[in-house]
């Protein structure tokens, strides 16, 4: 059982958790120490609640206390206090410095992609960077903590151990109506796509209305299928902000500026072109040869597609190489610990990813992106699809589907919202 | 069935010392040759209702010791002991111990950080606990308490400092059953007695003052303070006998005929009262 009020937990500034036992629902106490705090200007949650069976049987109830501020919560918890409900964390979260770099300490805190807090001399303080599977770490004045990937332990580093004195808010459905409800975060082939991506366009409408920042993410699919044109219409309406791809979304891109080609076919006929295996390694080397993609936009040797609207448009862009990779091409970073570092400083203020026919890519990020950052995730392999959301959150939503259509419906979505 | 067992304490040294309730100021003090007289004549009332009355040893300087009501929450055999609010009254607790311990009570001391006043804040009414808090007694502990015994607890918000312990404002006469007066608690302990009490006698705010409530019941005879006509035709009418007595040196403290006993056998209203060990609520 659960009894939201209005406001969602993750806009509460001050929570505390408080359980009352006894006979809370026979004499009134559990519907009067809530009634208190909405008097007093709180919200609450009930998080756990067990009632008693025989009339001697005590009940339980574990609620989570909000308010808007650390003061008012105080005064909350000091009335509703005099009434039985006590806090039920008074302990710090246990810090152990790193003994070593590049490694946690033992019986380290794992952290989850959701909302996160720390204890800290009786404050709770808001954990900054949120990740999944990493540590959190706490700066030396104790004051503000923050996830800490593994491979950036260093020495001396103070890690939470443990699992006193934390605690997660779980992201939970927002009382909007909007596709993330809609769409719920099951995947399917058989459900409506055209609903699905008027509200997809939608998302991005409001998204760079509110000054929010998009991230596509994004596979070679996406040229293979001759979608490029539309990736490049939506840059230039400026509705994405942040491109991450790999080498060979780049390379196609350039390969069908430079030679008409993707993988050797011809874009325009569907054929394969005399020789046109080679075309992709040629676009590579002649980026190479300029010294680089943006070189390569500014001396004239690239004037369309995917990468040159990003270069023309300032559209931030960070290419992750992998084993597979030819070339490759001048701009992808080739270590991917530098890659992931690159990613985690880059996606801090993203507020909305759509991810595009790319497993690995889709994937890397989806386990930087806090829970918080909705997700949509188009692919025309459902398995795609469902390990993302597999990631846990209501955020994430999944379309199965190829991606041609997908995107042209998307931009003719855009054009409408445009016109109206 | 056992005789009614009552706990007393002579009034030797008993005083308005101090002041700690909306009752009690220096400057009214009580005569002590009065309120001799006035608690010899309740007992006299008692030992005729067909009561047994225990007496503790007064002390100097406790001169709240002879509210007996307080010293603890007798439950069977065992004695939940008082942990009071003021400081001026800790010192009764040593005592209390010693002597509930002495008259062979398994003595339990209250739960750790609350403050708990015994019977004065906790009444048996059937199988139910009902308990006073937030003037004195904490409903945290109540509720422990309740767990402790295996009973049902039912805390409830006294609102008004003039009724600042249960038994000044409710008093249970037989299960299901009580006397009490409204206006001492808040909406929703009003709202709890009345679904969990099928038999509530409203007392009238004059007679609430003169400690109507706080009444003691021996079998069907009950003990108030004069001037509670209106609830001694009640209760005659309901087939008690009702007996009054002059307590006006003890009201001067906040206290009437209740406050003055700790009934040790178990109230009348409990309905554990009587039955043979061991057998508890299901």
């Amino acid at each position: 059982m659960s009894i939201d009020t209005e406001r969602p937990a993750d806009t509460a500034a001050a929570v505390e958790e408080v359980e009352i036992r006894g006979h809370i629902i026979d004499s009134l106490i559990l519907p009067k120490v809530l009634d208190l705090i909405t008097s007093l200007g709180g919200s609450f949650r009930i998080k756990q609640i067990a009632i008693g069976q025989a009339r001697s049987d005590p009940s339980y109830a574990l609620v989570e206390v909000q308010a808007d501020s650390d003061g008012r919560l105080a005064e909350i918890l000091r009335q509703i206090g005099d009434h039985g409900a006590v806090p039920t964390v008074f302990q710090d979260c246990h810090l152990v410095p790193a003994d070593m770099d590049a490694a946690f300490p033992e019986g380290f805190y794992s952290s989850t992609n959701q909302r996160t807090e720390v204890r800290l001399a009786g404050r709770w303080i808001e954990v900054t960077d949120q990740e999944m599977d990493c540590g959190v770490t706490v700066a030396a004045d104790r004051t503000s903590a923050r996830c800490l990937p593994m491979t950036d332990v260093r020495r001396g580093d103070l890690l939470v151990v443990g699992h006193a004195g934390v605690r997660v808010f779980p992201q939970e459905r927002t009382t909007q109506r909007h596709l993330f409800e809609f769409m719920g975060s099951s995947v399917s082939t058989e459900k409506p796509k055209g609903i699905a991506i008027r509200e997809i366009a939608g998302e991005l409408a409001r998204t760079r209305a509110a000054g929010g920042r998009t991230l596509l993410v994004g596979g070679p699919a996406i040229v293979h299928t001759g979608s490029a044109g539309h990736i490049c219409q939506m840059i230039r309406d400026g509705y994405i902000d942040l491109l991450f791809a790999g080498n060979a979304l780049a390379t196609h891109d350039i390969e069908q500026s430079l030679f008409g080609t993707s993988l050797g076919v011809h874009m325009s006929q569907g054929t394969a072109a005399e020789a046109g295996h080679e075309h992709h390694l040629r676009a590579i080397n002649r980026i190479r040869r300029a010294g680089g993609i943006a070189s390569a936009v500014e001396r004239g040797v690239l004037t369309s597609g995917i990468m040159y609207e990003c270069v023309r448009n300032r559209v931030d862009f960070l290419l992750a190489g992998s084993i597979r990779d030819d070339g490759p091409l001048p701009e992808v970073i080739t270590d991917v610990l530098e890659a992931q570092r690159q990613m985690r400083e880059r996606i801090r203020d993203v507020t909305f990813a759509l991810m595009i026919a790319t497993a690995l890519h889709s994937i890397a990020v989806g386990n930087l992106l806090p829970a918080w950052v909705k997700v949509v995730c188009v692919d025309i392999n459902p398995s795609t699809v469902i390990k993302l959301g597999d990631r846990g959150s209501f955020q994430t939503v999944g379309l199965v589907t190829d991606v041609e259509p997908f995107l042209r419906a998307l931009v003719q979505e855009l054009q409408a919202i445009e016109q109206a | 069935m056992t005789q009614p067992h009552i706990l007393m304490c002579p009034p030797d040294f008993y005083g308005i010392e101090y002041e700690i309730n909306a009752w009690m100021h220096r400057e009214r003090p009580s005569d002590r040759a009065v309120a001799r007289e006035q608690w010899l004549a309740l007992q006299s009332l008692l030992i005729e209702a067909g009561a047994r009355v225990s007496t503790m040893a007064p002390v100097a300087g406790l001169p709240d010791l002879v509210f007996t009501a307080n010293a603890a929450l007798i439950y069977r055999d065992r004695a939940i002991l008082a942990h009071f609010r003021h400081p001026e009254r800790q010192g009764e607790e040593a005592l209390d111990e010693q002597w509930l311990a002495a008259g062979g009570f398994r003595v339990e001391q209250p739960p750790e950080g609350c403050f708990f006043e015994g019977a004065g804040d906790a009444l048996f009414c059937g199988d139910t606990l009902f308990a006073g808090y937030r003037l004195r007694s904490d409903a945290r502990g109540h509720q422990q308490i309740g767990a402790r015994l295996g009973r049902r607890v039912i805390p409830l918000e006294l609102v008004d400092p003039y009724y600042y312990h249960l038994d000044t404002c409710f008093c249970p006469l037989a299960p299901g059953q009580a006397i009490y007066y409204p206006a001492a608690f808040d909406q929703y302990a009003e709202a709890v007695l009345k679904e969990l009490v099928p038999e509530l006698i409203e007392v009238s705010r004059n007679e609430a003052q003169r400690f109507a409530c706080n009444a003691v019941v021996v079998g069907r005879a009950v003990v108030t303070n004069t001037g509670c006509p209106e609830l001694h035709r009640a209760l005659a009418a309901r087939g008690f006998q009702p007996r009054e007595t002059p307590l006006d040196e003890f009201v001067k403290s906040g206290g009437s005929a209740k406050c003055l006993t700790l009934r040790l056998d178990g109230e009348d209203a409990a309905s554990w009262r009587g039955e043979p060990a061991g057998v508890d609520a299901a």
